[in-house]
């Protein structure tokens, strides 16, 4: 079995894998990462988007359902446990109630969060299509955008 | 201390608090849970429509590694109870045995044929290849009229028929009106159309998985339901086992929308495994798996035919329904067309009004409630052929609508219904407004006129719906298997917390947050002291949950009611504090005041601190002031609202862009705006999504090719317009806090909405109706074949 170094929100672990193993499953049930979730089988949902760095080091956002627990060695992973609680787009999407049933937030956050790396004030319909590989059924999006907003607006003023 | 409360609480948009869990991973969904000693499941399914089983062979999976067990339908018939449907709509409605198991047939591609039972979840499904299983394949029953006519294949062969029962209703009849067919002699004007309610797939985004611990001759289950209050009731009716040795826990559920308003076959199937080997067994169900097993919605066929004066008044409907059931009967299958069989009259003061609706078996995967189940549908039929009269008779359709509309309340609707409140005129000017409807209209003018390529069509929906199931009498006249209540208790804690158990059980609607607003306004109880228990029958031990836009309208109320009764549990108490007699005090921001000497108080905390300790209670006071309350509605609740949408079709492509869409809502008094909103803008893209996207497709060997995400397409952020919400309130007549219900109406109001705006940019094109979901193929389709027709007119 190959053996990964991958370091988890801040916590680095070393482990055997199956090869087959997907980063999602490794994140769920062998580290008990279970904030991370799976929503599908077809890389559509978004729901387990999680920040993964690239051979850079910037950390983008990847479907982990779509990335070996191998593809991911030597790399840092951040998940929606390792945001803190108080990250800005976490506490826009409280401020904006941007989340009902909550099952794709996780990964709505990890996309918005990658999204305000990319683009630190982006127009609405940037947001929108930035979002688009995520998918949630109970808001409609609109409050996701208010919130992707707001979280664009505070960052804003604090960097300034 | 005396505490007052400053601002109201119901009314505030108070941030949520569900919220902290979800936004930081630390969830339980049924998937993150596990127990010490548990095994997983997985399912081999049928890939076919039809078929005979006439062989399984479990003994290669049996000797995989890791595998615990394995069996078949066929090992476990007499042991693995039945699917119930607790709604046979008529006496002869069929009701076909429904294994959880399939045991000899199966008659949906999906259908659970075998499970194997392994130390994790890979190893199951590694092994289910290795099971043998032999199938003699039948014909697919898949087109409903095709399945009622003489000679057709059946789905149960037993039942001799695939009609599963026919429901008629007639206002002549029932006494609520006069005679379609005098009105269909005496109409000016005849408006007849069929339309076609796609199936659809509720596709919640959190797929349903199930958790079975048999320890100690008790079973706990955890379930991603909407219902574990009714699932813990029939899985002990099924199966024998007694009820009050199972608990039934719907963990954190993500989103149902009726598709998890069901009793499952996974569920029946894992904790007959759980049975089997002695030991927890989970079920996590794939998202394909969930699109093809979990119940759909929708599809039905509507022949509709509206009779009217020339001034445009409406003088009777007729409707004839075919509802496609699928292959089996879920736990309300046959009723959600008649859920909306009361709704076609939609808010008009139609005389007359019939309807028959014919409940078809295919071999397909069965329907069920999906967010509005019936009333989208019927309102739907209403609001598209409303527009249609107005085109024949060359008014504007709000004019028609106007002309027809219920202006008086209540009102006894040709269906019989006593609708409680409402203000159509006030909510559709303020939409109106809202939407710049005369600049619209004067805009796709000038754009037919100039002959743009890119047309404007405006539509309108006026819906209203009934929701808040239900009156427990009106649910047994209509022949449904349970009642209608609901129930809360209050528990007041040594330091004046509250405790509270509803027996709602919220998958994302908020009900803590809101819950907390009226128990904070009830008995003065801050918002932050009040906690609320739900979704374990352990803690919550009745309850009919959470579906139908019942949980404010009934749970908010029994909640209510429960607080009143805390109070007045309280008051001696209080009084005896004060010195003072009881009838001197008034509940007034959120304290017991001594009238005329307000500052003379005592809060509910006084009082629990007083009950805790009991030095000092009048005689005969019971020590405590816990209360429980079950309220039964005397009547549903009746929202209403405008929608508008503006569309811009592209003649040459077909595409379709939303311009704009205004809603403007009255769902009677609100608790939390905040809510409101977000459960209206979720509604309406659900409703967006039916008219221009979603579609669940069967070929022709009835295998459902839209089996997941990537072919069955819910819309993204970049797919749905921002929408402009508003309300009017007009409170509910009907209960003490006037509410009424929320969950649906932006769903079903959406929809006509919609393809309403696409008609009316394409009708000077010859086009008057176009099929749902509304994709640029199809729109494109439509103004050719208008064309065409439009030309062949000329010729």
């Amino acid at each position: 079995m190959p053996r990964v170094a991958i370091t988890v929100d801040g916590t680095r672990y070393e482990d055997d894998v199956p090869a087959r193993t997907l980063l999602v499953y490794y994140l769920r049930e062998q580290l008990g990462k279970v904030g991370t979730v799976v929503g599908c089988d077809t890389s559509n949902c978004g729901a387990c988007t999680v920040l993964m760095t690239d051979s850079d080091g910037v950390p983008r956002a990847v479907k982990s359902c779509t990335v070996l627990a191998v593809q991911a060695d030597g790399r840092e992973v951040t998940t929606i446990e390792g945001l803190g609680g108080d990250h800005p787009v976490q506490r826009a999407f409280h401020e904006h109630h941007a989340l009902q049933c909550g099952f794709c937030t996780p990964g709505m956050i990890m996309a918005a969060v990658d999204l305000l790396r990319e683009t630190p004030q982006p127009t609405d319909q940037q947001v929108r299509e930035g979002l688009e590989g995520n998918l949630c059924r109970c808001t409609g999006y609109q409050n996701i955008v208010r919130a992707v907003q707001a979280a664009a607006a505070s960052s804003e003023v604090s960097a300034a | 201390m005396t505490a007052t409360i400053a601002t109201p609480e119901i009314g505030r948009a108070r941030l949520r608090k569900e919220d902290a869990r979800l936004l930081t991973g630390r969830t339980r969904w049924t998937e993150n849970i596990t127990v010490p000693g548990m095994l997983h499941m997985a399912i081999l399914r049928s890939p076919h429509a039809h078929a005979r089983i006439s062989r399984v062979d479990v003994s290669g999976a049996l000797a995989a590694p890791n595998v615990v067990t394995a069996f078949s339908g066929a090992d476990v018939a007499d042991s693995q109870g039945v699917m119930a449907c607790a709604w046979p709509v008529t006496e002869d409605t069929v009701l076909p045995t429904y294994p959880p198991l399939a045991v000899s047939e199966v008659r949906h591609v999906g259908e659970p044929v075998a499970v194997v039972v392994a130390r994790d979840r890979a190893s199951a499904i590694d092994a289910l290849e290795l099971i043998d299983v032999d199938y003699e394949p039948l014909p697919a029953v898949l087109d409903m009229e095709a399945a009622l006519a003489e000679g057709a294949p059946l789905v149960h062969a037993e039942a001799g028929t695939n009609k599963c029962y026919t429901w008629v209703f007639d206002s002549a009849d029932a006494g609520t009106g006069g005679s379609v067919a005098e009105a269909a002699e005496q109409a000016e004007i005849t408006v007849s159309r069929r339309f076609v309610q796609q199936r659809l797939i509720p596709a919640f985004m959190e797929p349903r998985s199930v958790l079975v611990d048999p320890t100690g001759g008790e079973w706990t289950i955890w379930s991603a339901t909407q219902i574990p209050h009714i699932m813990r009731f029939l899985l002990s009716a099924t199966t024998g086992t007694p009820e009050h040795k199972i608990r039934v826990i719907a963990p954190d559920v993500g989103g149902g929308f009726g598709g998890k308003l069901a009793i499952t076959p996974e569920e029946w199937i894992t904790f007959t495994a759980a049975n089997r080997v002695g030991r927890p067994v989970k079920y996590i169900e794939s998202r394909s798996e969930t699109m093809v097993s979990g119940h759909h919605g929708r599809d039905m066929i509507q022949d509709v035919t509206l009779y009217a004066r020339r001034d445009g008044t409406v003088t009777g409907i007729d409707v004839k329904l075919l509802a496609n059931m699928g292959a089996y009967l879920g736990i309300v299958t046959p009723g959600v067309p008649i859920l909306g069989a009361f709704m076609y009259n939609g808010i008009y003061k139609f005389p007359a009004y019939r309807l028959e609706c014919t409940g078809v078996f295919t071999t397909t995967t069965k329907t069920d409630a999906y967010r509005g189940a019936g009333r989208p549908e019927a309102t739907y039929a209403i609001e598209r052929i409303m527009d249609e009269l107005a085109a024949e008779l060359d008014l504007d359709p709000l004019e028609v609508r106007r002309r027809n509309w219920i202006d008086q309340f209540p009102y006894t609707t040709v269906a019989g219904l006593e609708y409680d409140s409402g203000d159509y005129a006030a909510a559709t000017d303020k939409a109106m407004q809202l939407f710049g409807y005369e600049q619209l209209r004067a805009e796709q003018a000038a754009r037919r006129e100039a002959g743009d390529p890119v047309q404007l069509g405006i539509g309108v929906s006026t819906y209203t719906e009934m929701c808040g199931l239900a009156p427990s009498r009106i649910l047994g006249a209509l022949r449904y298997g349970a009642g209608g209540w609901e129930t809360a208790s209050v528990r007041i804690l040594p330091s004046g917390k509250a405790e509270v158990v509803t027996g709602t059980s919220p998958h994302g609607q908020g009900h803590v947050t809101a819950w907390s607003q009226i128990v904070a306004d009830q008995l003065g109880v801050p918002f932050e002291d009040v906690t609320v228990l739900h979704g374990d029958t352990r803690t919550s031990h009745k309850g009919l949950d959470t579906y139908g836009s019942r949980s404010l309208t009934v749970g908010g109320i029994a909640l209510t009611m429960a607080c009143q009764k805390v109070r007045e549990k309280a008051r001696p108490i209080a009084a005896h504090l004060l010195e003072c007699s009881p009838d001197d005090l008034e509940f007034s921001d959120g304290a017991f005041r001594v009238k005329g000497t307000p500052s003379a108080a005592k809060t509910i905390a006084d009082c629990a601190l007083a009950v805790f300790t009991s030095h000092d209670l009048p005689d005969g006071v019971e020590p405590q002031l816990d209360a429980d309350a079950t309220f039964d509605p005397q009547n549903f609740s009746f929202p209403h609202g405008t929608h508008l949408c503006a569309v811009e079709v592209d003649t040459e492509t077909g595409a379709v862009k939303i311009r704009k869409y205004v809603a403007v809502d009255d769902v009677g008094r609100v608790i939390n705006p905040l809510i409101v909103e977000g459960q209206v803008h979720g509604g309406v893209a659900q409703g967006i999504a039916q008219a221009l996207f979603e579609e669940a497709v069967y070929d022709a060997d009835g295998n459902l090719v839209t089996g997941s995400l990537a072919d069955y397409t819910i819309p993204s952020a970049a797919d749905l317009p921002e929408l402009v919400t508003d309300r009017t309130e007009t409170p509910s007549t009907t209960n003490p806090l006037g509410v009424k219900g929320v969950g649906e109406a932006g769903t079903i109001a959406a929809t006509p909405a919609v393809v309403n705006a696409i008609v009316d940019a394409l009708r000077p094109y010859g086009v008057n109706d176009i099929q749902m979901p509304c994709t640029p193929e199809r729109v494109w389709r439509a103004l050719q074949a208008g064309k065409q027709a439009s030309k062949e007119v000329q010729a």
